[in-house]
């Protein structure tokens, strides 16, 4: 019932939590980092048991196989989980080393910020095993809470109060609208399990009352993932938050939402798939076009990277918008094109949110204009400016293609009919869009003049904190080896689509 | 067991939260009828909770989450507002422009 081995990295994460909190309340004021330190080692312990448990078959000392039910069918780690658990552990740590620098250099309380992003991770990691209703809800609220908190960090600057204050109501609205379609589900079905609610919900696809709590679902998870129509926060948020927290927002907390979104509908609503393929479906396509479009005119580069991840949001969506047209096998392929999709884009975004926390520095501005002639003062910084977003844009040798490629092999492969091929059309076009505006940041990067205020003695005295160049390197030694190599990452989105039930 | 008149209930008291959040200027007021909004989840829950009479009460154990979940986010909420308060001597939402488009 109780399997240790199984739930090591989620006792690991908590204790961990409790340690940070007790280090920060007795180190002295200049040794707060270590604060962050010990985030960092029990994050990175907390892998460890993920491995162990996921290869369990091949060691020696493991019993139990690599798929374990606990607690009645409610919460399950198998291939799927301990892959999006590593996912999510992984974004933790890169946030974390990502924050070590920009946090120093002001003078806000340090300790808190480790302890509440490691929380939300903690959040993250019980969502991906939920499979029930409630345990779901408690891991989304532990992801979200602590960020409406972070995106407020800066506690004197107008913008990040407005950033935080922004995402919480819409955060709380969110949860509250998703509420209200659980509890008409469990109503109707008389479950709280996901596996019962497949069961109990076979007959239900015409009952108004199921499809309103669906739909009410689908709502609450669209505005964790920031698709369109439910996006209008996300940009203002990245834009107000310190960056570091928003490359985490863009990445961890919206991977958390679609593993909520892609498991419910996966498990929960198998059965009533022509409920939700058709709302997914529009917003796949809305996520991509607005995103874009309003992508394109946007002069702030945070904000930028926020489009752009609304649009991703809606690329992860294609493969699963076209779910009410497939069998049981192409259901299965678009899952694991999701969730490889999700990896790429993860290692992509967290990389390209840490150029321009580099970048911001050397420049003095996170305004697209003032990084013109970067590549003049800033080579380094300017070469991985265009890795990242010609990877995010799509193009090979870099990760991104892949990501893309399976994205389209998935559409088309099921025999998707009209709809799909049209969802494929919508989706290349955009693909071109975005090349656009993610080619015009790299073409400032080096092909305009220098402005004349570009403060280029600080720029040269300012060297890149030793944390965030590792972040840079790992992020990019990523991007380019799985664009050479996808399978190292593919890997991984594949095992993920062995899906448990549970109970 | 009839179960009509509570989710009538519900219904109506999810709809004037979705009506306050909607017109209300205030942020206190938003959370207030946020809380509403939660309140008639909390009501569907118990009701359902009631009318299914599942073997582990799932419906009242969720509505006790519920509650304690969102006793968690007014103090979140409230420190935020207290913030913005503090900054800007307004706690009104449409006054928070500075970021759009």
């Amino acid at each position: 019932m109780f399997d240790y081995h199984a739930l090591a990295p989620e006792l690991i994460i908590g204790g961990t939590l409790l340690v940070a909190l007790l280090a920060d309340l007795v180190l002295p004021e200049n040794r707060k980092y270590l604060v962050g330190v010990i985030g960092l080692v029990g994050l990175a312990a907390a892998l460890l048991p993920l491995l162990t448990v996921g290869f369990c078959d091949d060691l020696p000392f493991c019993e139990g196989g690599a798929a374990r039910v606990m607690f009645g069918g409610s919460y399950v780690v198998d291939d799927f989980a301990l892959v999006l658990k590593g996912l999510f552990v992984l974004t933790g740590i890169i946030s974390v080393l990502m924050s070590v620098a920009y946090i120093e250099s002001d003078r806000y309380y340090q300790g808190e910020f480790y302890f509440l992003i490691i929380a939300s991770v903690l959040g993250a990691v019980i969502m991906a095993s939920s499979r029930d209703l409630i345990t779901l809800f408690i891991g989304l609220e532990l992801v979200s809470g602590p960020a409406f908190l972070l995106a407020g960090w800066r506690k004197g600057d107008v913008r990040s109060n407005e950033a935080s204050l922004k995402f919480f109501l819409i955060g709380v609205l969110s949860a509250a609208i998703l509420l209200f379609g659980m509890s008409l589900v469990y109503g109707l079905t008389g479950e709280i399990t996901f596996e019962g609610i497949r069961v109990a919900s076979a007959g239900l696809s015409e009952e108004p009352a199921f499809i309103l709590g669906v739909i009410f679902i689908l709502v609450g998870f669209g505005f964790k993932i920031a698709a369109v129509p439910f996006h209008f926060w996300a940009p203002d948020t990245y834009q107000g938050a310190p960056t570091p927290v928003a490359a985490y927002l863009s990445v961890g907390s919206k991977a958390a939402g679609f593993v909520g979104l892609l498991t419910i509908c996966y498990l929960a609503f198998a059965n009533v798939a022509d409920i939700w393929g058709p709302v997914l479906w529009i917003l796949a396509v809305l996520s991509m076009t607005i995103g874009n479009l309003t992508a394109l005119k946007q002069t702030n580069i945070v904000r930028l990277l926020g489009y752009s991840s609304i649009a991703h949001a809606g690329f992860v969506l294609v493969p699963f918008a076209m779910a009410a047209a497939y069998d049981a096998e192409g259901l299965e392929s678009a899952f694991s094109a999701s969730i490889t999709y999700l990896l790429f884009y993860a290692f992509m975004n967290l990389g390209a949110f840490a150029v321009v926390i580099a970048g911001a520095e050397k420049a003095g501005s996170a305004e697209i204009d003032d990084w013109a002639g970067l590549s003049r003062y800033a080579p380094g910084l300017a070469s991985l400016l265009g890795i990242f977003f010609f990877s995010l844009a799509g193009i090979p040798p870099l990760a991104g293609w892949f990501a893309k490629f399976v994205m389209f092999r998935s559409v088309m492969g099921g025999g998707a009919g009209a709809w799909g091929v049209a969802l494929a059309v919508i989706a290349a076009v955009n693909a071109v869009v975005a090349l656009y505006y993610y080619a015009r940041v790299v073409k400032t990067a080096f092909m305009d003049p220098v402005p004349a205020t570009a403060p280029l003695e600080l720029a040269a005295r300012h060297q890149t904190a030793p944390a965030l160049a590792l972040v840079l390197g790992i992020t990019a030694a990523v991007v380019i080896v799985a664009g050479f190599y996808p399978p190292i990452l593919s890997f991984f989105g594949d095992a993920a689509r062995v899906l448990s039930f549970g109970g | 067991m009839i179960v009509n008149q509570f989710l009538v209930l519900g219904a109506l008291l999810f709809s004037i939260g979705v009506y306050g959040v909607l017109v209300r200027r205030n942020a206190v007021l938003v959370l207030l009828s946020i809380e509403l909004m939660l309140a008639a989840v909390n009501i569907n829950l118990v009701a359902f909770g009631a009318y299914v009479d599942d073997a582990v009460a799932a419906g009242q154990v969720f509505a006790l989450f519920v509650i304690t979940v969102a006793a968690a986010e007014v103090g979140i909420g409230l420190a935020i507002v207290v913030l913005i308060f503090r900054n800007r001597s307004s706690a009104n939402v449409d006054e928070l422009d500075l970021m759009k488009w």
